[in-house]
């Protein structure tokens, strides 16, 4: 499916001006109405980005090539959009969207959210929203935005904004702090399991929230949540660069499950274009806490991404699940980090890498054994499929054990789709391009099984519609 | 049901690859034929041509299938007209569930005939169902499709495939090769419980063991690309008992 859903708005008189200053930083702060620490924070990150920048500190260690960015020819903040701006009902919406909803198997009623009608005509979609909204409150849990929680829950935000992705940590991560625009907050508290995946039924929430996205989960102790980030559908992005920041605190015995799959623009088949995506990512576990990232990654003409978790706790447990695709001319450089600091601590890491077309991607990983962590396992298994032969696939361990109780096992393979299976499969019928599909799925099932029921299939078809042209 | 015609066919990308040298064979519907040769004769090349398996190349004469010429057919199309191949060596497919697989094949001839599919329970109740048939452990089911499966195990899955398939023409090629004896009593069971008169059998084997229980129509003997005999059950006990030697030799191809 050729990616078609980008269109440029009209620029309102609300949005901040080109470039990037502490003007910039100040009148982002004031949009959003902040108190005076939290204005002070992004200064500081600002003023931090700028010896970064001096230093010619942007990341290059990354095997992504691309254009050198102007961050001064930019828009740091654009008005949220108003109600009505989009079209007014399904029959106004771009008819090659509708079809991707139906490739996707994308539920009826959030097609017109995505989609972006007017939220007025979509009477069911929001009174779903609102029933589960009363469900969490009576439970206690918080889930907004990022302003409204700055706004009613300042404490927590105070206490762990930065508290695990320091605004200090990369480039990246400094410039979303000095500019982030908004994002959600999740607070579970202690004892609570969250009866629903987050996001499910708010898939839309984080539209709008523009190109630097923060995200704050809190996990109290003894609590679970499961989180999920993204949508299948092909989401308009006006933007080329991304951000984003999520940091998550899992307290002592809770649990999170941060699900994402992502599907941004990839850029044309030739290779123009296309959203650049530069994420921080990194969970806390405290003692007996368990972090969970999955991810299903297929959109985006640059993917830089290495979803960690700090096993700072006894006992506590880490895990990244990852399906990364590239197709065309769109390069990921994806991996993670465990960083054992606590005894008993156990980490898991499951990367499938999909190359197709010319596409580049290379799983980057570090398991790293602090002296402090006895006994501790990490088990990594990381392969590649080949799909063509233009295409690259890569991996870069690295491995550092200062516990000698260590034990680490590394699994690593890389192969194609084999003309045996392919003929297997035809012969009892199935087509060529399910059958490429049937493969590639299966040999993608130890991530996608991680994702919430309702979301595994989706996430399958996706996998399929990014690959259209590049098999069969 | 089945023509095949002054059949040559070579391996595509090896020079000097002809493989199949001029084959003949015929099939009525409800016949079945067995087929025995040498190792490296061409009994597995034959099968997977007959499929539509793209790595070969038919050189020369034909395949007609219920009156057609099928050489232009790719392998799914072929299989939607009711040839089914039960491999050597089933291929491995990870992560891919047996019942997945064989909804999705069964769900595929459907659609191609214009009947209609069955919905998630009649194919779980049909699946079940011939998992019993054919005794195939039901553990087994849960895994991915061959990955692990024991040698014999996985020749009974393909009797599963073909008993929920039931194609009209369906080759088995050496599916009694390394089967105890009660498998090898399941595999007759499953083909002569299909036997009817519109349904047809091509058995390729290097024993006379199988067609003990399952009696042939005809038996021939492959030997340098070609069906240099043709007989009855009487053939195949002679090969058990001397060998090829004697078709070797007669039977030098004009060429060598
Ligand atoms: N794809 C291929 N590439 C190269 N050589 C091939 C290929 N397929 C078949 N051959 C060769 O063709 C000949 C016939 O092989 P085939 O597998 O058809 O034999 P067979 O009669 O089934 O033998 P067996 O009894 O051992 O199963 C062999 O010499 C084999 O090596
Ligand atoms: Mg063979």
């Amino acid at each position: 499916m050729e990616y078609r859903w980008g269109f440029v708005t009209d620029v309102d008189s609300d949005d901040a001006p080109k470039g990037l200053s502490e003007d910039t930083v100040r009148f982002i702060s004031a949009k959003k109405e902040e108190p005076e620490w939290l204005l002070e924070w992004r200064l500081k990150a600002f003023r931090h980005w700028l010896t970064l920048e001096a230093d010619d500190a942007e990341p290059t260690w990354a095997k992504v090539k691309y254009p050198k960015i102007d961050y001064q020819d930019m828009i740091y903040y654009s008005a949220p959009k108003k109600p009505g701006d989009g079209p007014q009902s399904m029959d106004e919406v771009d008819p090659e969207l509708l079809e991707a909803f139906d490739k996707l198997g994308v539920p009826l009623h959030e097609r017109e959210k995505l989609a972006g009608v007017a939220v007025d005509a979509v009477f069911d979609s929001v009174s779903v929203a609102t029933t589960f909204a009363d469900q969490l409150e009576k439970l206690g849990i918080i889930f907004c935005s990022f302003n409204e929680a700055v706004k009613n829950h300042p404490d927590l935000v105070k206490k762990y904004l930065g508290s695990v992705v320091p605004y200090t940590d990369n480039f990246f991560a400094t410039l979303n702090s000095a500019v982030f625009s908004d994002g959600s907050f999740a607070y579970v508290p202690p004892g609570v399991k969250c009866p629903i995946e987050l996001m499910t039924y708010f898939r839309i929430n984080t539209e709008g929230s523009g190109q630097f996205e923060r995200t704050l989960l809190i996990a109290d102790k003894d609590s679970y949540v499961s989180y999920l980030e993204g949508c299948t559908a092909p989401i308009r992005r006006t933007s080329q660069l991304h951000a984003a920041v999520v940091e998550l605190v899992a307290l002592d015995d809770a649990e999170i499950k941060y699900s994402t799959v992502q599907n941004w623009f990839p850029g044309t088949k030739e290779g123009v274009g296309g959203v650049y995506n530069f994420v921080t990512k990194r969970g806390r576990a405290d003692k007996n806490a368990k972090i969970s990232w999955t991810q299903v990654e297929t959109g985006s003409a640059i993917t830089w991404k290495y979803p960690s978790v700090i096993l700072r706790g006894d006992n506590s447990v880490g895990e990244f699940y990852s399906v990364a695709l590239t197709n065309n001319h769109q390069q990921a450089d994806t991996g993670t980090k465990m960083i054992h600091l606590g005894k008993n601590t156990k980490s898991t890491i499951v990367s499938k890498g999909i190359s197709a077309g010319f596409g580049q991607n290379t799983y980057r990983g570090q398991v790293k054994i602090m002296p402090g962590a006895e006994n501790a396992t990490n088990h990594t298994q990381c392969d590649s499929l080949l799909i063509g032969d233009k295409c690259g696939a890569h991996t870069v361990p690295y491995i550092e054990v200062q516990n000698p109780t260590a034990r680490l096992e590394h699994e690593a393979s890389t192969s194609k789709v084999s003309d045996d299976q392919l003929f297997y499969l035809m012969q009892r019928g199935i087509s060529e391009e399910e059958a490429h599909h049937m493969i590639i799925t299966g040999w993608s099932r130890d991530v996608i099984k991680e994702l919430p029921f309702e979301f595994a299939m989706e996430a399958s078809q996706l996998l399929k519609v990014s690959l259209e042209g590049a098999v069969g | 049901m089945l023509e095949v015609t002054n059949l040559h066919a070579r391996v595509v990308d090896v020079e000097d690859g002809e493989i199949l040298k001029g084959l003949n064979l015929t099939i009525k519907p409800g016949e079945i034929h067995a087929i025995m040769g040498p190792n490296g004769s061409g009994k597995s090349t034959f099968a997977n041509v007959l499929a539509g398996r793209i790595d070969y190349e038919v050189t020369d004469g034909d395949i007609k299938f219920e009156g057609e010429s099928i050489l232009e057919t790719p392998a799914d199309e072929r299989a939607h007209k009711g040839i089914f191949l039960a491999f050597q060596y089933p291929a491995e497919i990870p992560g891919v569930r047996p019942w997945q697989f064989m909804k999705a094949a069964l769900d595929a001839k459907h659609e191609s005939s214009g009947e209609k599919k069955l919905s998630v329970r009649e194919f779980s109740k049909l699946f079940d169902s011939k998992v019993a048939e054919v005794k195939i452990n039901p553990d087994l089911m849960k895994r991915s499709l061959n990955e692990g499966f024991s040698g014999g195990e996985k020749k009974r899955n393909e009797m599963l495939q073909l008993a929920i398939l039931e194609p009209k023409l369906a080759v088995l090629d050496e599916t009694d090769s390394g089967l105890d004896v009660d498998a090898m009593r399941i595999v007759a069971d499953a083909v002569n419980g299909l036997r009817s008169p519109d349904r047809s059998f091509i058995l390729v084997t290097h024993y006379n063991r199988l067609l003990n229980h399952i009696k042939p129509d005809v038996v021939h003997v492959l030997a340098n690309g070609q069906l240099v005999e043709t007989g009855g059950p009487e053939l195949a006990v002679e090969v058990e008992r001397e060998g090829y030697k004697r078709f070797l030799e007669e039977h030098v191809p004009a060429n060598a």
